[in-house]
Order: C-alpha cells, then sequence, then structure tokens
C-alpha cells in the first residue's frame, strides 16, 4: 500500500509517525509530534543535525510522513529559505518549517537563522529547546540555565555548573521585528498546537521555540517530563509568552507561582545545588531572583483561582481556565 | 555574434539564459560583478528569479541547496575564504545528489591574505564530490555554465564551473552570448528525481549507518566517473547548436610529432597558446588543457600522453607540505602505461602572480637541468626570504 | 597587436577607458582585450588598466611590461616611479598635464602629447574625469580606431544629456592634438 494511501486512512494527520528511536520519555519528540498534527500535511520541514533528526531517520527507515530535509547542523534556516524561495517561484503555498535544537538555534545555527529572519521569508522556525547539547551527551549550549551541571560545565571544586546565564533567545528573535515570535511548553500541547495555528497562517518569518525536558540530560525518570516542563513555566524559569513585531502581546499567566526549588530538585543536574554550602544556597538565590525577574518584567503574576495542571495554554488561563477552542 | 563583454558580465547573462528560478549569493572579489550584474537583469526585469542576497557563502550554498530540493533551478557563485566556508555545505549537496551549478572565481586562500587569482580554493575543494571544470577563456566560461545545467541535472551531481578570478572575471574581450532559443533548445526544464512533494513525502539526508556509508560512496564516485560521458556529449551536443565546444574533457594542441607536452588548467593556457605562436622553440610542444579535473580523465590522458617523453605540469596552487596536486594525480594515471613519460611538476602565478608568455621557453629549458623531478614554485624569487626559509 | 597601458588614480575612470578603447576595436570588426591591474587600491590610489587591439583573436593574459603607448590620466603619475617603464624605444606617451607637451618631452626623453583633459571635462561635463577626452585625443593621434567608433560605444554606455555632453566633448578633445602624428608608429607595432 502506498505511503500517501495509509496517511489518508488516519484518524488524524500525524506529520512523525511512531516507532522511532527517541528516548523513554522524549518531549522534543512529542514536541515535534505536536508541531506537525497542528500544521498539517501541506508543509515541507528542513530539519538541523540533533536528537530529532537522528533518532527520526535511521536509513533506511524514517519517522517522517511530511518531505523532509536535513542537511547540516547550522543551515537549516538557510535550506528552508531556499524551498520557501522556490516554493514561490513556481507559484506554490506549502508552508516551510524548519527544526532545529537549542544548539542548532542559539549556537551554530544563530547567523543563517538571523538571515533568514531578517530577509522575512515565509517560514515558521521551531526551536526544540532542551538546553544542551544532548544530542552528543549532554555538553552546555548557550540555552543551557545557570548552574546547571553538563558533560562540559560540570560541578566542581572551582564551579557550580553553568557560570553563564540562559541566552534570552525570543527577544533575540522578535528584535528582527518579525510578525509572531513565542515560547511554548510540551506540558502546554494546546498551547502549541494554537501556537503553530497562528505562525502558519502568517505570511512571513514566524518563530516558536517550545521548551522540552530531556530525561537523560537533566536527569529525571522519563515519565516526569511534562511534570518538570510544567514546573519550569510554574516557577517563572520558562514564562510563556507571544511577541509581535518585537512588542510583547501576551504572556500565559501564573496563578500559583511556585519556588524554584520545588523544578531544580526534580533534576539531577541541579543537584549540587541541594547541599550546605554556602554557594550552594547563593545561587539557588540567584535562580530565584532569574524566576522573579522574569515574573516581574513579564508580568506573570495573576491572582485568582489555582490552576493545578492547566494544559490548555495561554489563552485558555487567561481566560479564567475555560476551554474556549 | 561577438560582442565586447567583461567576463563577469557574459557569466550573469549566461546564468540567465538557464532560467534559474533562485539564486542566492554572498559577494566576494573577483565574484562581486557576477552576482552584482544579475541583481541588475533580476532589477531590470530581464531575469524572472528570486534573488537572494544571504548572510554568508555557508548560506548562500545552503538556499541553493534548500531551492534545488524543492523543485527549483537554482545558482550561486564564489570564491576562495568563500568556498572554504561553503565547504561544508558542498561536501553535503554533492552526498545528497542535488543538481546545481555554481561558479567559482578562483582566487587564493588567506593566509597571506591575497584578493588575486590562484586556483587553490577551489582544489582545497576537489574531493567534495562536485563536477569541477575549469575554464581557459571567458567564451568557455559562458559555455560551460550553460552545458554545466544539463550535466548536473542529467548526473544528479553539481557542477562547480572554475573561472580565473580577475584574469577572466574582470577581462573584457569577446565573447559570443548564445540566444535564448539556442539555450531553450540545449536545456530541458528543471527536473530532479527527489524533488520535496507533500502528495509524495520523502525524507533526504537520513543517518546511515556503517553498513551503508562505504556502498553510498562508491554509488557517489562511479557516478561522477561516470559523468565523463554527459561531459562529452554536453559539449558535443552543445557544439551542434552553437558551432563551439570547450574541449570535453581536455584540449591537446600541438605538432603531433611532439615529445613533450605542457598540462595547465585555466587561463595560463591562452597566455601558453600565446607564447608557441611567439618563440622559435628548440622542440615541437603540445600544450593539454585539462577542462575536467573532476572526473579525473584517467583514460583520455592516457591516450594524449601515450608517445610523449616529457609532461610538464603548471598548476596554480600548491599542496603544502606534500607539493604538486595535479601532477601526483597525473604522474599516478600515466603509470598505467607501458612506457610512462616522465612527468615535471611546477606552480607558477601563486596568489595574483603575472605569467608571462616567457614562462613557455624556461618550462621547457628545465628539461635540460639536472632535475630530481620533485616539485617547486617556478617562479618563486628566493632572495626574497631569509636564508633560513629558503 | 598593439599593447597599450593606462596608468591612473582610483576614480578617473581607468578601468571604462581601458574598456571603452577595447569595444571601440570590436565596433571595427577587429579584436580587443582589456583588464585592470586588479588592485585593493581605493579612490586616490594609482591604478594601471592594460589594453590590446588585434586583427585576430588575443589568447595571451599577461600583463603588459612593454607598451607601445602610454595613456597618463594624471600628470603627478609621470614621475612616480615604474610607470614609464618598458615602453618601447619609439614608445608614445598621451598625458592630462598643464604643462606642454615640449616640456614634457624634454623632461621623460621620450615623445610626450600633452593635453588639459581634466579642465576640458570640467568645462563640458562638469566633473573633471579625464578619460574620455584622452582616448579622443588617442583615437585622433593614433587613427587606429575612428572617432565614429567611439562615439558608438559612448552610446552603448550613456544616454540622454549625458551622451550628448560625452560626445561634444569627444569633438573638442580631437581638436587639442594634431590628427595621425601616431599613425606611423601605430602601422609599426601592428605589422609587427
Amino acid at each position: 500500500m502506498q505511503v500517501s494511501q495509509l496517511r489518508e486512512r488516519q484518524p488524524r494527520f500525524r506529520g512523525l509517525e511512531s516507532g522511532h528511536r527517541a528516548c523513554t520519555g522524549c518531549a522534543e519528540a512529542l514536541a515535534a509530534r505536536l508541531v506537525t498534527e497542528a500544521a498539517g500535511p501541506d508543509v515541507m520541514v528542513a530539519n538541523a543535525t540533533g536528537c530529532l533528526e537522528i533518532f527520526t531517520t535511521p536509513w533506511p527507515e524514517s519517522a517522517w510522513r511530511v518531505p523532509w530535509i536535513h542537511s547540516l547542523f547550522e543551515n537549516a534556516s538557510a535550506v528552508a529559505a531556499g524551498m520557501e524561495a522556490a516554493l514561490k517561484a513556481q507559484g506554490k503555498s506549502t508552508k516551510v518549517l524548519a527544526f532545529g535544537g537549542d544548539g542548532g538555534t542559539f549556537d551554530i545555527g544563530f547567523q543563517s537563522l538571523s538571515g533568514m529572519l531578517e530577509r522575512g521569508q515565509n517560514v515558521l522556525y521551531v526551536c526544540f529547546d532542551n538546553e544542551a547539547y544532548m544530542n552528543t551527551g549532554v555538553q552546555r549550549s548557550s540555552s543551557t540555565p545557570h548552574a546547571a551541571m553538563t558533560t562540559t560545565s560540570p560541578y566542581g571544586k572551582e564551579r557550580m555548573g553553568k557560570r553563564h546565564l540562559k541566552k534570552d533567545i525570543v527577544s533575540i528573535i522578535a528584535a528582527h521585528h518579525i510578525p509572531y515570535a513565542a515560547t511554548t511548553s510540551v506540558a502546554y500541547p494546546s498551547d502549541i498546537r494554537k501556537k503553530v495555528r497562528r505562525a502558519m497562517a502568517i505570511e512571513g518569518s514566524t518563530f516558536l521555540q517550545i521548551h522540552c525536558p530531556c530525561p537523560l540530560g537533566w536527569g529525571h525518570e522519563g515519565y516526569k517530563s511534562i511534570e518538570v516542563a510544567r514546573l519550569a513555566v510554574q516557577t517563572g524559569l520558562f514564562p510563556i509568552i507571544e511577541l509581535e513585531r518585537g512588542g510583547l502581546a501576551g504572556v500565559m499567566p501564573l496563578r500559583n507561582i511556585r519556588p524554584v526549588v520545588e523544578y531544580l530538585q526534580e533534576q539531577q543536574r541541579f543537584k549540587h545545588l541541594f547541599t550546605d554550602e554556602l554557594r550552594a544556597k547563593e545561587e539557588l538565590e540567584h535562580i530565584q531572583a532569574i524566576a522573579d525577574h522574569n515574573i516581574e518584567i513579564y508580568g506573570l503574576r495573576s491572582d485568582g483561582h489555582k490552576d493545578a495542571f492547566d494544559s490548555e495554554g495561554m489563552d485558555t488561563v487567561r481566560r479564567g481556565g475555560m476551554r474556549w477552542a | 555574434m561577438l560582442q565586447a563583454l567583461e567576463g563577469s558580465q557574459a557569466v550573469a547573462q549566461a546564468v540567465a539564459l538557464c532560467r534559474p528560478q533562485v539564486i542566492a549569493a554572498y559577494p566576494i572579489t573577483p565574484q562581486t560583478h557576477i552576482v552584482e550584474n544579475i541583481s541588475k537583469l533580476v532589477a531590470d526585469g530581464k531575469l524572472k528569479c528570486e534573488f537572494i542576497s544571504v548572510e554568508s557563502e555557508f548560506s548562500a550554498a545552503s538556499v541553493v541547496l534548500g531551492a534545488a530540493i524543492a523543485g527549483s533551478r537554482a545558482y550561486t557563485a564564489t570564491a576562495s575564504q568563500g568556498i572554504l566556508l561553503m565547504a561544508e555545505v558542498l561536501y553535503n549537496i554533492a552526498g545528497l545528489r542535488v543538481p546545481l551549478v555554481m561558479t567559482c572565481a578562483n582566487r587564493a586562500i588567506s593566509s597571506p591574505l591575497s584578493i588575486w587569482n590562484d586556483q587553490q580554493d577551489s582544489m582545497a575543494v576537489r574531493d567534495a564530490g562536485w563536477i569541477q571544470l575549469y575554464c581557459a577563456d571567458n567564451q568557455e566560461a559562458v559555455d560551460t555554465t550553460i552545458q554545466a545545467y544539463r550535466i548536473a541535472e542529467r548526473t544528479e551531481l553539481p557542477v562547480m564551473v572554475c573561472m580565473d578570478g580577475f584574469t577572466l572575471t574582470h577581462t573584457l574581450e569577446g565573447i559570443d552570448i548564445p540566444t535564448q532559443e539556442q539555450v531553450d533548445s540545449f536545456l530541458p526544464k528543471y527536473k530532479f528525481s527527489r524533488t520535496l512533494d507533500p502528495q509524495n513525502p520523502i525524507s533526504i539526508g537520513t543517518l546511515v549507518s556503517p553498513d551503508f556509508y562505504s556502498e553510498a560512496r562508491h554509488s557517489h564516485h562511479s557516478a561522477i566517473l561516470n559523468a565523463e560521458a554527459e561531459i562529452i556529449a554536453a559539449d558535443q551536443d552543445w557544439e551542434k547548436i552553437s558551432g563551439r565546444n570547450s574541449g570535453g574533457l581536455l584540449t591537446v594542441v600541438g605538432p603531433a610529432e611532439a615529445k613533450v607536452a605542457v598540462l595547465t588548467i585555466g587561463s595560463v593556457y591562452g597566455t601558453l597558446r600565446a607564447a608557441m605562436d611567439e618563440f622559435d622553440l628548440e622542440q615541437p610542444v603540445k600544450l593539454i588543457h585539462l577542462r575536467s579535473f573532476r572526473p579525473f580523465p584517467i583514460d583520455a590522458l592516457k591516450v594524449v600522453c601515450k608517445d610523449l617523453d616529457h609532461v610538464i605540469i603548471l598548476e596554480r596552487a600548491i599542496g603544502l607540505g606534500s607539493g604538486s596536486i595535479i601532477g601526483l594525480e597525473v604522474l599516478a594515471a600515466l603509470t598505467e602505461l607501458d612506457k610512462p613519460p616522465k612527468v615535471h611538476k611546477f606552480a607558477a602565478g601563486l596568489g595574483g602572480r603575472d605569467i608571462p608568455l616567457e614562462i613557455l621557453p624556461r618550462l621547457l629549458a628545465t628539461l635540460n637541468e639536472p632535475s630530481d623531478g620533485r616539485f617547486r614554485i617556478f617562479d618563486v624569487e628566493l632572495d626574497k626570504l631569509p636564508k633560513e626559509d629558503r | 597587436m598593439i599593447e597599450i597601458r593606462i596608468h591612473g588614480r582610483g576614480g578617473q575612470g581607468n578601468v571604462v577607458a581601458a574598456y571603452l578603447l577595447a569595444m571601440a576595436a570590436f565596433e571595427e570588426g577587429r579584436y580587443g582585450q582589456a583588464f585592470p591591474n586588479f588592485g585593493a587600491e581605493r579612490r586616490g590610489a594609482p591604478v594601471i588598466a592594460f589594453v590590446r587591439i588585434a586583427n585576430k583573436h588575443i589568447l595571451r593574459r599577461n600583463q603588459i611590461l612593454t607598451p607601445a603607448f602610454l595613456i597618463i590620466q594624471d600628470e603627478a603619475l609621470l614621475h612616480v616611479s615604474g610607470v614609464t617603464d618598458g615602453l618601447l624605444p619609439d614608445g608614445k606617451i598621451l598625458v592630462n598635464s598643464p604643462q606642454s607637451s615640449d616640456e614634457l618631452s624634454q623632461q621623460l626623453g621620450k615623445e610626450v602629447i600633452s593635453i588639459q583633459a581634466s579642465m576640458l571635462a570640467k568645462k563640458i561635463l562638469g566633473r573633471p574625469v579625464p578619460n574620455t577626452t584622452l582616448l579622443a585625443a588617442f583615437f585622433a593621434l593614433t587613427g587606429m580606431l575612428s572617432q565614429e567608433s567611439l562615439s558608438k560605444v559612448l552610446k552603448h554606455k550613456f544616454k540622454d544629456i549625458v551622451l550628448e555632453k560625452n560626445l561634444l566633448l569627444i569633438q573638442k578633445a580631437v581638436e587639442l592634438v594634431p590628427a595621425g602624428l601616431w599613425q606611423q608608429e601605430t602601422t609599426n607595432v601592428t605589422s609587427s
């Protein structure tokens, strides 16, 4: 039977099929599936080198049901830009998506991403942000949060994990004054879907940063991925925001703000912060200050009902927790 | 009809005649005039295409890769540092077997910084899996650009058209620009068997385990070797339309009885031909212009060299720490002959140093000197160096 | 084959002059080749361009070390070392200078024709760019190529008022030099 026929038999279109080789509890795999579900079949994907690329396409197999190309680590945006130009020249409306991890987005692929955004090309760039080079075995990236341990930012007598701050990529992206840039988290599937649909409808460059825990790299059980991702949001460490043409257009309010230790203690990458050492206490305070700062500058604080396990996304939360779409 | 055109201007027109849908480039001397001329053609509405001014050569190569995969004929051009910055993408394009055409306006590589001509740049990526064709003059650059699209699209291999920076790109000379009808009758519409299509989704660029990598490499290598036939056919078919050929894999001139040949690639061939007419040479000599460096035409070389006593290689690049690049490959090819000629290996004209007509008699004179047969830079002026560096 | 070397400064239209000269050759069914001495020079720096004109296809691409003619766009360059190097024994120099031809010939020991090209260009074009004036004078002196050919290539390059001014400029430029003065030399080099 033809693959295209198989696809027609499915109850719901799914661009990334099950049976791929991701780790148990891989949040990136889930997020990628959610993105392709929302984007639909009339797309083409340019994928940067990384876990997503490796675990989905061990030749001669592929988990993708959308046209997909992997070229290199640092050129997903440029390849997508070329695809977009070609489709434009051919008068086709197929939307081009570019997928990259935080390494391929924040670091090595940043230049080509910036170039593509500056040219305003009609591409939705999705960054699956798991905060380190997981594909090569957990090395620090510029997305790795402050104080997190990785194999290249280890804990030791002279170091408390990563010395630097997590790069504020979405603000940098928004500074290109593209029509739409947003953050979202794998803990909020409905939020992902809505933001993908919104970006798909925009003619121009759009950007989505999806926070995706990596059980292996973060040091938590696979079944806890969603819980950990949600805590990142609820503590204020990963604010869910939307920016239009560079300006803040919306945030997901937090009704029940949690202390950062609740998030950090779930992960082995922060275990060196839970000792009697003075410097550990200082780092915890520092990280709490980062969360407080985020809550303040984005105005995330919201009074009202307890928001225990919202999974409907920021629009729903803003409207009092009722599902509206 | 001959028109007085700058090489870059002529190449831009040739590219336009091939009806590319996507062009991406990043400016670098001496490629700039090519992309400037193309930009003007686009601005004037004479070339309908998506022209993308990217932020680096790395992205230029990546954009045309994406465009070709998505079903459009695409073009880029670069030189020197740009080639090196692209290197990773060049291997990737070739490995993905994407039909693309790129002009390399040959220039030296830094450091020391030099904006002038030699061929170190394209030589640095000679094993990237691209077809490499070298142009002796601007007419060949025009004709080869057009042929390159047909070769690329039939073989599913990218083609690098190498033309000497400045010496060709910035030289105004008489060039015949073919008509649109001529090019259209030669070059069919772009077609690529693995074009991405939502109706029939495929995955390109997947991870290959050790079980398959060698086979992928073998297949790629064979495809390049087999491209010889397409290179020859394209040149012959283009000759039927334009009345001109560019020599197929290689060109040989000179008396049949000559026992000595000078082999070179690129525009210095013209200077050597002028030298042949200019001087009363001690002995008859043949000139060989190697147009196709990848595929390296082993069989064609054996045929033209089989009765020779000496082949003198004159190249504009150096294998630092080894010596001759082309010379070693020629030497290896000719060992297959029963009585291989002696191969003499020289580089000259590095970093834009002028190669005068006198180089031909001087090269021939080396045959009378005692020599260990090793490579050397022919026009090096050792007195400019401190003693310990000579 | 005639070899000509043009010296000027960045911004004086050196390469344009060389290209125009070679283009004019093609207008007459002859062959031309022109290329700059490719440099990284900025505005005001000394620059060189080379021109070959022949009756058959030109194969060689080496720089011109022994020109039959020098065209010097800036008189100060006459005194820069290397500028007059390699000029053939009976080679001639056309220079843009307020000094007299005799004076300069005496100084350099070569036959020099001097014209005030910048001044004429300033008067007619409004910009002191000497290249077109020198070319027109060179064509008149050598008779190698006709003024009509120069007009034709200018028509490819300019239009409207700018073209009219350039055409007027070359008319006036011709009057500055004795026509055909270097015709003999031109014939000599051509046949060699």
